[in-house]
């Protein structure tokens, strides 16, 4: 138990550390630190949790079981690796005169402050401190887009705060009924807690619960970045810091996601029909093949990135949806690899707009005979997220494309579509950035690709072999989401 | 179907609240000057603390004291003053906003109303016809809230519209559920109050920005590029 407090308290150091101390030299290492220690008390949670099941703290106040667990560990080693790069790359920005020390100092602060929000969604108990996280975690990255004060990005800001804010309120009128369904039967101050609501949910109102979940959907969706709520996504992650960018699509899209399976399994378990199941796969897929399409009219590169992590969000939601054991373990390996791919890719899309000087795609040219390092990673890391083998992408998608093609096998095609359009939709773009000559004037700059080759070689693995205890691991998370194993 | 003099002073009361609440919506809706807008986000906030103070007196339950004194202190108070200030600032205390389309604005308000007992209508089934008045309440001010953010320009009047967002939310708990636990409405309270210091400074920034707080102005970004 002390684990969750620590995962807890290290990032609550680390805003307060960073908010007093003022901007130094080294805070950048110093934020790397406080993430390096976060992630190794995220490892010990997860041997305690593989060694002893599922824990609740004695309040009730925590709950950590296989499916959050690993999450926690995904967010932590996201957040360090993430922090690895974002040291020199602030360090840059900062060099050419884009930040203040003053900004610099908000940032690593609400860099602490996002983390801790999102641990906070992960390990809460609770439905209502969940969705309370959640909006933390816009107002902890609100400021962060609008770090560069340039107009577009005071206005992306000011799109992501109002819309997010807006949808996430539908969540907290869906928690509020969730709430009112509760106390119906019994126990005021308890009734919020999901473990309570998941033991007793077979006596909970059908009726309530089912309008309760459209309402968390939508709340949550808006943070997913489902379409139609999808606006404000694309804008938040290419105005902002890249660092900022890699955190928002790899964690923050997911924990939203997990909100949202978290009250699935209590409606499913009160209603006996697969309403919850048809919204998700419906939003889903409408995602999926939106974003998809989308992607071919991209003029930034970083929000060609943003409308593929739509894409995959999209591609999740709907497999979550179709429920099931194979659907529910291609969904969760979805969201680790994904996590990791679209990190690193943000990490090496950063530098190559650090190399050309600017985001737009037709003048980033030549990078891999610029600087080699960069390109390639770019390269390989497209290919990863564009679903080949063998990288772990693959894996999932296949397991998806599997688990429609048994469920509903009128929708595989349409999958397949999606798919294809999306790789096309991200090749074009890509080909002419990484090949062709090198461009005049453009030199190569300190990059510390690292975290990249370390994310996008444990997807490789993730997609040749899955090690034996993260496939139980999934296993166990699949059995208790979808109350079977795929195997 | 129960006639309203059979119900208790309680529910009589609330119901009279559920009704002026939903009423100072459709103020907001049709106001074109800001600080009159203000005024009546300040009032709705103040019948909200008069719901909270009724509950709690009714109900005995002592939370919902706390609760309404920080409705009091954020809704009627901060809030409110904050944006004055920012109003008088900029000197915009005496544009009148022509809206457009008002009567439409009016008629999708009058429907929105319809559409959350329309939503809301099974839970009949399972409580009471007063809990279903007070529920669909609170989704209209949420969606009349929505709405307003729409049919406005003004960032001042979409903080307004967003604020009384949560305003029906907070609504929806006291009456609904007699407050949410204490750890999430403290957790809740904490959020909106960061959310009012943070648009103080986007009122900053924009403003330093496009040299207006015309939220029409921030067009720079599109979902394709042109």
């Amino acid at each position: 138990m002390i684990a969750v407090y620590l995962v807890l308290l290290i990032p609550l150091v680390g805003i307060l550390y960073f908010a007093l101390s003022g901007h130094r030299e080294d805070s950048g290492k110093i934020n790397v630190r406080f993430n390096g220690i976060t992630l190794l008390a995220t490892i010990w949670l997860a041997i305690n949790v593989l060694n002893q099941g599922t824990i609740i703290s004695t309040d009730k106040v925590f709950l950590i079981d296989p499916f959050n667990v690993y999450l926690i560990v995904l967010t932590a080693f996201v957040g360090f690796t993430t922090s690895i790069f974002s040291s020199p790359y602030m360090a840059h920005e900062k060099a050419i005169g884009k930040l203040s020390d003053g900004r610099l100092k908000l940032y690593h602060s609400m860099f602490q402050g996002f983390m801790l929000a999102m641990y906070l969604v992960l390990t809460t108990n609770n439905m209502g401190i969940m969705w309370v996280a959640m909006e933390g975690a816009t107002l902890a990255t609100v400021l962060l887009v609008s770090l560069y004060r340039t107009p577009e990005s005071i206005e992306a800001a000011w799109k992501y705060f109002i819309l997010c804010g807006v949808g996430i309120a539908q969540a907290l009128f869906g928690t509020i009924l969730l709430y009112y369904a509760a106390v119906q039967i019994g126990d005021g101050e308890n009734a919020l807690l999901w473990s309570v609501l998941y033991e007793n949910a077979d006596q909970l109102n059908p009726e309530i619960l089912n309008i309760a979940f459209v309402f968390l959907l939508i709340g949550y969706g808006t943070k997913i970045g489902l379409v139609p709520l999808h606006n404000w996504l694309p804008d938040a992650h290419s105005e902002g810091p890249t660092p900022m960018s890699a955190v928002l699509s790899g964690l923050l899209l997911n924990d939203a996601l997990y909100a949202v399976v978290r009250s699935k399994m209590l409606v499913d378990r009160a209603t006996d029909s697969n309403m919850a199941g048809y919204l998700m796969m419906g939003f889903g897929l409408l995602s999926f093949l939106v974003a998809a399409i989308l992607l071919h009219r991209q003029k930034d590169i970083k929000r060609l990135f943003s409308y593929s992590s739509i894409e995959h969000m999209g591609l999740m939601t709907f497999a979550f949806g179709i429920g099931g054991p194979l659907a529910t373990f291609a969904a969760l390996l979805h969201m680790t690899v994904h996590s990791l791919t679209k990190s690193a890719i943000f990490v090496t899309v950063g530098y190559a707009a650090q190399l050309a000087g600017t985001q737009r795609i037709d003048q980033i040219r030549g990078l891999i005979k610029t600087q080699p390092k960069i390109g390639w990673g770019l390269l390989i890391g497209t290919i990863s997220i564009a679903g080949f083998p063998p990288f772990g992408v693959f894996t999932s998608e296949f397991l998806m494309l599997l688990a429609t093609m048994h469920s509903y096998p009128w929708l595989a095609p349409l999958l397949l579509l999606g798919i294809g359009i999306a790789f096309a939709g991200l090749f074009r773009h890509i080909q002419p950035m990484v090949y062709g000559d090198k461009p005049e004037g453009q030199n190569p700059i300190k990059a510390n690709l690292w975290p990249v080759t370390i994310h996008l070689a444990l997807v490789l693995w993730l997609g040749l072999a899955i090690p034996g205890f993260l496939a139980h691991w999934f296993s166990q998370a699949t059995l208790f989401i979808s109350g079977s194993t795929p195997l | 179907m129960m006639n309203i003099e059979q119900l208790d002073f309680y529910t009589q009361a609330i119901l009279s609240m559920a009704a002026l609440v939903g009423l100072t919506s459709f103020l907001m809706l049709g106001q074109g000057r800001l600080l009159r807008l203000i005024f009546v986000f300040a009032l709705q906030g103040f019948l909200l603390t008069l719901t909270t103070v009724l509950a709690a007196y009714s109900l005995d339950s002592h939370h919902l004291y706390i609760s309404a004194v920080l409705t009091l202190l954020l809704k009627v108070i901060f809030i409110p003053w904050m944006l004055r200030r920012q109003v008088l600032k900029m000197a915009m205390h005496r544009d009148i906003e022509a809206l457009k389309n008002n009567t439409a604005v009016m008629m999708g308000g009058a429907s929105l109303m319809v559409f959350s007992y329309y939503v809301l209508h099974p839970i009949v089934q399972s409580s009471s016809v007063v809990m279903l008045n007070a529920l669909a309440v609170s989704l209209s001010v949420m969606l009349l809230g929505m709405l307003l953010m729409i049919s406005h320009r003004q960032a001042i009047a979409h903080v307004v519209g967003f604020m009384s967002i949560e305003n029906g939310l907070f609504f929806a708990a006291i009456v609904a559920t007699n407050g949410m636990p204490m750890v999430v409405e403290l957790g809740i309270a904490f959020d909106v109050l960061v959310a009012a210091v943070l648009f103080g400074i986007f009122f900053l920034h924009i403003r330093t920005s496009i040299d207006s707080l015309d939220v029409d102005l921030l067009n720079k970004l599109n979902e394709v590029d042109k």
